[in-house]
């Protein structure tokens, strides 16, 4: 079959605008722009935000809405920092609570939404409140640091080819999700799960076992996000996770326009969160203050689903019956 | 053959020679239907009779083609406008009766009032008050004005949907009003019908009449005075219902037609059950027992709100039931199955409901038809998506899916081919019961033989095949043995030469009644 140019415009078309905001800024601003060490700042700073926001397309795929993955990304980073730093367990250690905290959470989450039959997007309102309490709590409103070197190394100490270690982590995760996504039984089962709830439980398909899985899934990611922000800052403050929130929806929505238009594409979503980052420095570098990045995601979140709203009121409309 | 009546009370209401058609489709053909003062009469006819056409003519939804509509001696010009009926004095109470189940049963009879009036405060007591005393005056006793109706029983809830008409009829004060119940009893138990019907007696004794739409030929013999048949749009007859046998019911309802067989049906003796189900009970099914064969199709059928509607689903395991179901040996427990324990006991499903819970329009065919089978598509870097449209493209041969182009939309195929495709899913893993919920509903002539076709093949080949229907000739075309259910159980059992069309109809409309058990009876005297 071959692909008419409004099916290419719509699959690259991001990927166009992006090369686009490079170049305008490249021509604007030649010597700070257009330069190695500004590219590794954008790829290398935003591997916390590419973690969160491929982890909650994975929710978003089984047509749930998971608003607790900043309390999950501050209690993460905030128990590595409590452990090691103050209580001065191993690194190792802290990490592993930090990733099983994350489970447990997503393990509540869905005994709310599915045992108990809640909607997603409230319970997880809940508990994401709950969990900012709860790091305020275990961290006496401090900020602390002092986080091992080890950790901080290797996530912004080392660099490959000139770009910090941390970027290649998101990329990681990005190809492991896009082959789940696309050629894995499970990946098909959650795409089908979002897309008709009835029709997958009457095809056999364990609805709730796959809502489940996708939520614990998430917060697990969400954790891991929460350890790389810990190895960034070297620290953790009560309210680390609160302002990636609605970047990392902000970049699924704007990836699902693009590459897979009207699905949750991991690649989409890398190129989503660099063309939003690409599109803030840029305006941060000729000179506006830094409240240009609100303005940048909410307007991103705002249009991307406007852009793809046709898919995503079918979606929505076929979801509902569930 | 006509029937009439002696006249005895004017009439309230006449339309004649209506007529109504959808494209090519004559839905009404002159149909005529008059009603008399303090009369309740009966409307009845099969599906696609033409009973509901009249019906939302009468409620200004359709413009006819032609008709007149003389009401209290008054010619009324047609088509009349939406709503307007209620000016007319005539109120519908439908099936679903149009209650809010979240509001209380004071907030849902005033609940009109309240759209219609301007803005002011509610005094609460007082409505609370006026709704008790409506209540009282209709002999509703044991239902509290504040209570949420979603926590009645169905029962109570019609009750309360015909009272809140009937006193808006009332309120209206025009002298001879109409109510019209459609269908108003198919969802609702045997036990304390009596109430419903002597409400509806006491709108006649107010100087009301009543149109009382219905597939029961047992109630219309308990409440109707007079009787109008439909059939194809016309009107078979009209008659005093008292003067009237069952079987002259059934006839017009019917129609004289020649018998004819739709298929060859074998039943084989020998083969294995594959399929029993036993003490099986849902919402409305009691007590069913069922066993199917290898290589047999077994119907099930009745009126709306039998419960034949359930048995595939409650089979399956996607609603929840009671009793036992065997498949080869292996047990269930109905109460605690669930879909995919029901695939792996070796059962298909293709539910009625097509967009809501057989096919995800939004993805592709192949999407659609490999999620049954995702384990059989692995190639060397996981799940072969070239592997998955093959297949699919295959299957879409076998079952002539056209156009065979698995990449599209299932959304963009026709309802035909969809279940073409959604029978292709299902057949590919050779179940072995395959569960069929009305299989050919809304699907085109030529089709609906394709379907037919590959659900016998799957037979021949040992799967045990039931279909729920309500579509006779669908049932007569496919089946090798049929059971038919009213009020939840099995009533009759059709097989060889009496397994046509008119033969399952009259068998349909002649058992409404199951026999009545202990457990009821002792419910009726409490």
């Amino acid at each position: 079959m071959t692909v008419s140019p409004s099916r290419l415009l719509e699959r690259y078309g991001l990927l166009a605008v992006w090369a686009i905001v490079i170049a305008v800024f490249g021509i604007l601003r030649p010597d700070t722009f257009m330069t190695s060490a500004n590219f590794s700042t954008i790829l290398g700073s935003q591997a916390v935000l590419v973690v969160l926001a491929l982890g909650v397309t994975i929710t978003l795929t089984t047509g749930d809405y998971d608003l607790s993955i900043a309390g999950v990304l501050s209690l993460s980073a905030m128990l590595i920092a409590v452990l090691n730093a103050q209580h001065g367990w191993p690194i190792w250690a802290a990490i592993l609570a930090a990733l099983a905290a994350g489970a447990v959470v997503g393990l509540i989450n869905g005994m709310f939404v599915l045992v108990f039959g809640v909607d997603a997007f409230i319970v997880t309102l809940g508990t994401g409140t709950v969990l900012s309490g709860v790091v305020l709590w275990i961290s006496d409103s401090q900020t602390i640091s002092g986080v091992s070197n080890g950790l901080v190394d290797y996530v912004v100490g080392k660099t490959l080819l000139g770009v910090p270690i941390a970027f290649y982590y998101g990329l990681i995760l990005c190809l492991v999700l896009w082959y789940v996504f696309e050629y894995t039984a499970v990946g098909r089962r959650l795409l089908f799960v979002g897309r008709g709830r009835k029709v997958s439980r009457l095809s056999g398909i364990n609805v709730t076992r796959v809502r489940w899985g996708a939520l614990v899934t998430t917060a697990v990611i969400s954790a891991a996000a929460g350890v790389l922000y810990a190895g960034t800052t070297g620290g953790a403050d009560s309210t680390s996770g609160a302002s990636f929130l609605l970047p990392a929806f902000a970049a699924a929505f704007l990836g699902s326009t693009t590459l897979i238009p009207g699905r949750f594409n991991p690649w989409g979503t890398i190129v989503a969160v660099y063309f939003l980052v690409t599109g803030i420095t840029g305006l941060t570098i000729i000179g506006l203050a830094s409240w240009v990045q609100s303005l940048f995601y909410g307007g991103a979140l705002v249009l991307a689903v406007a852009l793809s709203n046709a898919p995503r009121r079918k979606q929505l409309r076929d979801t509902e019956v569930g | 053959m006509t029937l009439t009546g002696p006249v005895t009370a004017p009439d309230l209401l006449q339309l004649t020679d209506v007529s109504k058609s959808f494209g090519g489709a004559r839905a009404l053909d002159g149909a005529s239907l008059t009603i008399r003062r303090g009369e309740v009469h009966g409307l009845l006819g099969q599906n696609g009779s033409g009973k509901s056409t009249l019906l939302k003519v009468l409620a200004g939804f359709h413009e006819p083609d032609e008709g007149r509509l003389v009401l209290r001696d008054r010619e009324i010009s047609l088509p009349l406008a939406p709503g307007s009926f209620r000016d007319l004095g005539l109120a519908f109470v439908h099936q679903d009766l149009a209650l809010v189940p979240s509001l209380s049963v004071t907030e849902n009879v005033i609940v009109s009032r309240l759209a219609s009036r301007g803005a002011g405060r509610i005094h609460w007591s007082r409505e609370r008050k006026r709704v008790q005393e409506m209540l009282d005056r209709y002999g509703l006793t044991g239902i509290d004005p504040a209570e949420q109706v979603s926590r009645l029983t169905p029962m109570q809830r019609a009750l309360v949907a015909i009272a809140r008409a009937v006193e808006e009829l009332r309120l209206g004060g025009h002298e001879g009003s109409l109510l019209v119940l459609d269908e108003p009893t198919a969802f609702l138990p045997r036990t304390g019908i009596d109430r419903l019907f002597a409400l509806v007696r006491a709108v006649v004794a107010e100087g009301g009449s009543v149109l009382f739409v219905t597939h029961d030929l047992d109630e219309v013999r308990e409440v109707c005075d007079r009787v109008t048949v439909l059939r194809d749009g016309r009107l078979a007859g009209t008659g005093t219902v008292s003067e009237m046998s069952g079987d002259d019911l059934v006839e017009l309802i019917i129609g004289h037609r020649v018998q004819r067989h739709e298929a060859v049906h074998h039943v084989e003796a020998g083969a294995p059950v594959v399929l029993r189900a036993a003490g099986m009970g849902g919402t409305r099914l009691e007590d069913v027992d069922l066993t199917v064969r290898a290589g047999e199709v077994l119907g099930v059928t009745g009126l709306i709100g039998s419960g034949f509607e359930e048995v595939a689903h409650v089979l399956f395991g996607s609603r929840r039931g009671r009793g036992e179901v065997e498949v080869e040996g292996r047990t269930a427990d109905l109460a605690h199955l669930t879909p995919d324990r029901a695939l792996g006991m070796g059962m298909g499903f293709v539910p009625a409901d097509r967009p809501a819970e057989a096919a995800i329009g939004a993805l592709s065919i192949t999407d659609n038809v490999t999620m049954t089978t995702l384990n059989r598509h692995r190639g060397r870097f996981g799940l072969s998506r070239r592997k998955m449209e093959a297949s699919a493209r295959e299957l879409g041969e076998r079952f002539a899916v056209s156009p065979n182009e698995p990449s599209m939309d299932m959304s963009a195929l026709s309802g035909g081919n969809q279940q073409k495709a959604i029978l292709a899913k299902w057949l590919q893993i050779q179940p072995r019961v395959l569960l069929l919920d009305q299989p050919t509903q809304g699907v085109d002539v030529q089709a609906r033989e394709q379907i037919f076709a590959a659900i016998r093949e799957a037979a021949a080949g040992g799967t045990a095949v039931l279909c729920a229907s309500a579509d006779y000739e669908e049932l007569a075309a496919l089946c090798d043995r049929l059971l038919v259910l009213a009020r939840g159980r099995v009533v009759g059992e059709l097989s060889g030469a009496a397994l046509t069309k008119d033969g399952i109809a009259q068998q349909v409309l002649t058992s409404t009644s199951a026999p009545v058990t202990e457990v009821e009876i002792a419910e009726a005297v409490q």
